[in-house]
C-alpha cells in the first residue's frame, strides 16, 4: 500500500508544531500501525532527516505507552485497541492518515508525537493506593472471602492501562475515567474500602490541580478507551466524592 | 579460575533464611534516613524493592526510561505466579515447589535460593491481595488457581491474562504511596548509562535524561539493578521494544560477573513472523496448551497443497496429520516443558513442514476440545440429539470463556478467525535465565551494587518454570533484598551524603559524554535497527534453538564483524541534548553487540545440553538434551577484562544436596 501521512511535528515543548506531509510505500497490509511509522523512520534516517518520535514499547496493548491520535480518534479507527494493536488493512490503499499527539493542557507535547502524561502519576502519589506496608506480615491471602462478582468488577476496572486516551478523546479534557477506574477498584475490595472516601478527595483534587476539565457525561471516554472502562466508575466515583464532601461539611 | 563464593549460610535447608536473617545486621530506623539507594528498574523487581526500601525508611531514588514506573515490561506478563500456598489441598509444599523449580531449571541453579524462594513465595500472595491485586476468585470468595506446564499442582495465582499487569500496578500504587510521601524520588525517561565505584564500592550512577538530554551524576549507598532481561539480543523477541541490557552491562564492565549468558528461553507458542517489517513477536500464553493440540501435515505434500492455498488445514484428514508432541512424548504430549516443546518445533519445520509461507509455523488446533467441551455442555445443559454444528458452537463458547482475549489478539495480528481455523504458532524468544551473577544476598560481585528479577542469574538455572519469574522480581524485592541491603549499609551509617564532584563521578560523566558524541559525530550510512537486525539473524541462527561448535565460532566472528562496522557506520540524527530516540536505541544496540559475543563464547564453551542450551554434539540417541554433570555442574561467571573475547571464566560449583541429580525424562 502507498500512503500519504500528515504528521505532526514539534521540536520540543515551547517550540510551535505544524502537519508535515510524508509518503510511504509499499506498506504490508500486515504491518502494524507502528511498524508502517518504524518504515518511515528509517527511510527519514537514511535520508539523513529526524524521525518522528512517538511512544511505544510492549507493542502488545497493555503497558499504555502508545498514544497517537490517528484521522481524528484516540487510538484510531479501530475499537477496544491501543494503537500498538492497529493493523494497516484498516486503511486502504492511497489513504490520506493525519496523525497527531494526545491534545490536552494537562499532556504538553514533549516532542512531535510525545507528550508528558506525568500527572497522572500525581494523581496516583494523592491517593491511589491502599496504606499498608510490604511487610510479608499480612494476614492471609485466603482470610477474607471477597463474592466473586465484586472482584470482577474490581479486576474490570483495574484493567485500565494509564494510556490517557480519555482525556485526548473529551473536549474538556476530563481524566474522570482514568481516576474513576483506580477509586472503583480499591473500593470494591474490603482491603481498599477503609480510605476509599479519602483516596476519592485527594484523586480528584489533584486532577483539578493538575489542570484536568470536568467530566459532563458525554460519553465520548468511554468510546474510546481500548480496555472497555465503563461510564458506571465515574458514577462510583461520583457517589464515593459526594458522600466524602458531605461528611466532611 | 578462581571459585565463587556464593555466601550460602549454613545449615538444613530449610532453616538457612530464617537463621541468616537473625544473623545479619540491620540499620535502625533512624539510621536509615541519612541512607540513600537508588534502584534501577520498576518493573516487578524494583518497584517491589523500591517501595520497600522506602517503607522501611531509606531515601529512594528509582529510575526508569519509560515515562511511568507502571510501564516496565512486567506489565505485559499474562498467565500467572506461582506461589505454595496448597490452597487446593492437592500435596503442593515449599519442598515441592523447591524441587519442581529446581528440576525444571535442569538441575544448574542454586538451592539454597531457588528453597528461599519457595519459602516466601506464599508471603507475596498474602501482600498483594492486601494491596488491592484483583486476584480470580471462585463463587466462594477464595482465590482461584490454575496449573502451568512442567508441574502436577495447581499453584498458579491468576487475574485473567493480565497477571503482569495487576501485580505491577499493585507494586506501582506501593511507590506511589511512597512518591507522594517524597520517600522515592521517581526520575521517569532516564536511562542509567554506568556505574560509578569509589573505593571499590558502588557509590552512584551516570544516567541521562531522555527528554532534555542532559547527562547527570547521582549518588547513592547502594545501587541496585533491577533492569530485566537481555531478550532483545535477538532483535525479534516477545520482550517490549525498550527492554535492553544496558545497565546490567555497565555493572559487569565495572565488575560485576556475568553469569550463564548462553541460557535463554525460546517461549513454544508464539505468533510467527509475518514478514521484513516485524518488529516484535508476541506471545499466545503458554495456558493454551492446555487444551490445544500441536500438528503438521505427514506429507510433504500436504504441506505444498497447504502454503499454496490449494488446502485448507480444516480439510486435511486426521490419518495424515503428525500430532509429533504426542508421538514423541506420550506421557506429557502437548504438555512437555517449554524448551522440548521448542525444538520439536523446529525439528518439524527445518524438516520441510512448516505450515506457512516462511515455513516457520505448526498448527495449535482447539476442534477436539470445541467437540469435548461442546458435548459437556450439551449434556449439562439437557440437549438431546445436538448436531455436530451445534455441539461445536458450545464448545467454542467455553472456549471462549477461557481464552477470549487471547483468540481476540491472535485475530488482529493475524487476521485468520482462531474460532475456524487453527492458530499458527512459532517458537520465539521469551526470557533469560543467565544475568548478572550475585551471591546468596543478591549482591553482585561489586561490593554495594545488588542485581534483582530478572536481570540477575539467581534461580531458574537453564530452564525458567512459566509463572516463576513474576515470582521471582517480587520476592527479591519485597522479602529478600530489604533484609539483605541491610547487612551491607549497617557499615555505611557514618558515611554521610557522598558527594558527585568527586574524580571518580566526573570521569564517569565524561566518559559517558564521549561516548554518546561519538555515536552522534559518527555520520555513517545505516541506522540503528540495520546492525540490530544484522546481530539478531546471526543469534538466531547460530546461537537459537541449537547450537553447535561451528555454528557457534562462527557467530563470535560474525558478531565482533558487526561490532566493529556499527562503531564506523552507524548514523544517529538529531543531536545530543534532546529527546532522540535513535540516540537511546544506539547505546543499546552498541552493549548488545558486545553481550552477544559473550553469550556465543558462553555457549561454545558449555559443551553439554542443559534446558535451554541445546549443544547438537551432547543429545541422546533419541535427540534429546543430554547433560554432563560430571563437566558442568557449575555457574559459569564471567569477569569483563576490556574486550568480551578476553572474559575470564570464573565457576561457582553447584552442589545438589537436597535433590537427586537426575536426567529430565518427558516420555
Ligand atoms: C509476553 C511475556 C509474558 C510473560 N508472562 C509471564 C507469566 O505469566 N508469568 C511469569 O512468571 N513471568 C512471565 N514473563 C516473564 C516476566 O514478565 C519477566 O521476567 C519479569 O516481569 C521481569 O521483571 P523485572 O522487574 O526483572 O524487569 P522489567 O519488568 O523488565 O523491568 C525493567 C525495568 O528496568 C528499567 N530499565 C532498564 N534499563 C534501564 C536503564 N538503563 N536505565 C533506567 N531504567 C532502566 C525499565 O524502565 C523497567 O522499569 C513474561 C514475559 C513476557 C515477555
Ligand atoms: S480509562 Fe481507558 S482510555 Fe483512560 S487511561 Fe485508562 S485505559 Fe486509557
Ligand atoms: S505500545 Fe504498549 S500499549 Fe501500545
Amino acid at each position: 500500500m502507498d500512503l500519504i501521512l500528515k504528521i505532526w511535528r514539534q521540536k520540543n515543548k515551547e517550540a510551535k508544531g505544524e502537519l508535515k506531509t510524508y509518503e510511504v510505500k509499499g506498506v504490508s497490509p500486515d504491518s502494524s500501525f507502528l511498524e508502517m511509522l518504524d518504515v518511515l523512520n528509517d527511510d527519514l534516517v537514511n535520508k539523513g532527516d529526524e524521525p518522528v518520535a512517538f511512544d511505544h514499547d510492549c507493542r502488545e496493548g497493555i503497558c499504555g505507552m502508545c498514544s497517537l491520535y490517528i484521522n481524528g480518534e484516540a487510538h484510531g479507527p479501530d475499537r477496544a485497541i491501543t494503537t500498538c494493536q492497529l493493523h494497516m488493512r484498516k486503511f486502504k490503499d492511497g489513504d490520506t492518515i493525519y496523525i497527531e499527539p494526545w491534545r490536552a493542557a494537562a499532556f504538553p507535547v514533549v516532542k512531535d508525537l510525545v507528550v508528558d502524561r506525568s500527572a497522572f502519576d500525581r494523581i496516583m502519589a494523592a491517593g491511589g493506593f491502599v496504606s499498608v506496608n510490604t511487610s510479608g506480615n499480612t494476614q492471609d491471602a485466603n482470610a477474607l472471602p471477597i463474592p466473586k462478582d465484586d472482584a470482577d468488577k474490581a479486576f474490570d476496572a483495574a484493567t485500565c492501562i494509564g494510556c490517557g486516551a480519555c482525556v485526548a478523546s473529551c473536549k474538556n479534557a476530563s481524566a474522570m475515567l482514568f481516576v474513576s477506574a483506580k477509586v472503583s477498584q480499591l473500593a470494591l475490595l474490603p482491603q481498599g474500602r477503609v480510605e476509599a472516601e479519602r483516596r476519592a478527595i485527594h484523586m480528584v483534587e489533584q486532577m483539578d490541580h493538575e489542570g484536568f476539565g470536568n467530566c459532563t457525561n458525554t460519553g465520548a471516554c468511554e468510546v474510546e478507551c481500548p480496555k472497555g472502562i465503563s461510564l458506571e466508575n465515574i458514577a462510583r466515583l461520583n457517589r464515593e466524592y459526594l458522600s466524602a464532601a458531605i461528611k466532611a461539611e | 579460575m578462581t571459585n565463587l563464593d556464593a555466601k550460602i549460610p549454613e545449615g538444613p535447608i530449610a532453616e538457612k533464611w530464617t537463621n541468616h536473617k537473625n544473623k545479619i545486621n540491620v540499620v535502625n530506623p533512624a539510621n536509615k534516613r541519612a541512607i540513600d539507594v537508588i534502584v534501577v528498574g520498576t518493573g516487578l523487581a524494583g518497584g517491589s524493592a523500591a517501595a520497600s526500601l522506602a517503607e522501611l525508611g531509606y531515601n529512594v531514588k528509582a529510575f526508569c526510561f519509560q515515562d511511568s514506573p507502571r510501564r516496565a515490561h512486567s506489565i505485559a506478563a499474562q498467565g500467572g505466579i506461582n506461589a505454595a500456598k496448597n490452597y487446593q489441598n492437592d500435596g503442593d509444599s515449599t519442598y515441592r515447589l523447591f524441587y519442581d523449580t529446581v528440576k525444571g531449571g535442569d538441575y544448574r541453579s542454586r538451592e539454597a535460593n531457588v528453597y528461599r524462594l519457595a519459602e516466601v513465595s506464599a508471603n507475596i500472595i498474602d501482600q498483594c491481595v492486601a494491596q488491592g491485586v484483583p486476584f480470580a476468585r471462585d463463587y466462594g470468595g477464595l482465590l482461584d488457581n490454575r496449573s502451568f506446564g512442567g508441574v502436577l499442582v495447581s499453584r498458579t495465582f491468576y487475574a485473567k491474562g493480565q497477571t503482569g499487569q495487576q501485580l505491577l500496578l499493585g507494586a506501582y500504587s506501593a511507590m506511589s504511596r511512597q512518591i507522594g510521601k517524597g520517600k522515592i524520588k521517581m526520575y521517569n525517561r532516564h536511562e542509567m548509562l554506568d556505574l560509578v565505584k569509589i573505593d571499590g564500592k558502588a557509590r552512584g550512577i551516570i544516567a541521562r535524561d531522555l527528554v532534555t538530554g542532559q547527562i547527570e551524576r547521582h549518588s547513592a549507598h547502594a545501587v541496585v539493578i533491577c533492569s530485566g532481561g537481555y531478550g532483545n539480543v535477538f532483535f525479534l523477541s516477545t520482550n517490549a521494544m525498550g527492554s535492553n541490557a544496558t545497565a546490567a552491562w555497565k555493572i559487569h564492565k565495572k565488575g560485576a560477573f556475568f553469569a550463564n549468558p548462553c541460557y535463554t528461553q525460546i517461549h513454544p507458542t508464539c505468533i510467527p513472523r509475518s514478514g521484513e517489517h516485524q518488529s516484535k513477536l508476541t506471545l499466545m500464553s503458554e495456558s493454551l496448551r492446555n487444551d490445544g493440540r500441536i500438528w503438521v501435515p505427514k506429507h510433504l505434500k500436504d504441506v505444498e497443497a497447504i502454503r499454496s492455498g490449494k488446502m485448507k488445514p480444516t480439510q486435511l484428514k486426521e490419518e495424515d496429520r503428525d500430532y509429533y508432541l504426542e508421538r514423541r512424548y506420550p506421557a506429557f504430549g502437548n504438555l512437555v516443558p517449554r524448551d522440548v516443546a521448542s525444538r520439536a518445533a523446529k525439528e518439524r519445520c527445518d524438516a520441510g513442514f512448516g505450515v506457512n509461507a516462511t515455513g516457520e509455523a505448526v498448527y495449535l488446533d482447539f476442534s477436539a476440545a470445541f467437540m469435548r467441551y461442546g458435548k459437556e455442555k450439551a449434556n449439562v445443559e439437557g440437549i438431546e440429539n445436538a448436531s455436530e454444528a451445534e455441539i461445536r458452537k458450545l464448545g467454542q463458547g467455553v472456549i471462549e470463556a477461557k481464552y477470549g482475549n487471547l483468540f481476540q489478539m491472535y485475530e488482529k495480528i493475524v487476521d485468520q478467525n482462531p474460532y475456524e481455523t487453527p492458530m499458527m504458532i512459532y517458537p520465539a524468544v521469551h526470557y533469560t535465565m543467565g544475568g548478572v551473577w550475585v551471591d546468596y544476598n543478591l549482591m553482585t560481585t561489586v561490593p554495594g551494587c545488588y542485581c534483582l528479577g530478572e536481570a540477575n542469574f539467581s534461580d531458574h538455572g537453564a530452564n525458567r518454570l512459566g509463572a516463576s519469574a513474576l515470582m521471582q522480581g517480587l520476592a527479591d524485592g519485597y522479602f529478600v533484598l530489604p533484609y539483605t541491603i541491610g547487612d551491607y549499609l549497617a557499615n555505611d551509617i557514618r558515611t554521610g551524603p557522598i558527594s558527585i564532584d568527586s574524580p571518580e563521578f566526573l570521569e564517569a560523566e565524561k566518559e559517558v559524554k564521549d561516548r554518546l558524541s561519538k555515536l552522534i559525530n559518527n555520520k555513517g550510512v545505516h541506522s540503528v535497527d540495520y546492525f540490530h537486525k544484522k546481530l539478531g539473524k546471526v543469534m538466531w541462527d547460530k546461537v537459537g534453538m541449537a547450537r553447535n561448535e561451528k555454528g557457534l565460532k562462527e557467530a563470535i566472528t560474525e558478531i565482533r564483524e558487526i561490532r566493529e562496522q556499527f562503531w564506523k557506520e552507524v548514523r544517529v540524527p538529531g543531536s545530543l541534548n534532546e529527546f532522540n530516540q535513535e540516540l537511546e536505541k544506539a547505546e543499546r544496540v552498541g552493549d548488545f553487540l558486545e553481550l552477544g559475543e559473550l553469550f556465543a563464547m558462553d555457549a561454545l564453551q558449555r559443551t553439554e545440553s542443559c534446558g535451554g542450551h541445546f549443544r547438537e554434539e551432547s543429545m541422546t540417541e533419541e535427540g534429546e538434551a543430554l547433560r554432563d554433570d560430571k563437566n558442568f555442574a557449575f555457574v559459569a561467571a564471567w569477569e569483563y577484562k576490556g574486550d568480551p573475547k578476553d572474559a575470564v571464566l570464573h565457576k561457582e560449583a553447584l552442589e545438589f544436596k537436597d535433590i537427586e541429580l537426575k536426567q529430565r525424562s518427558y516420555k
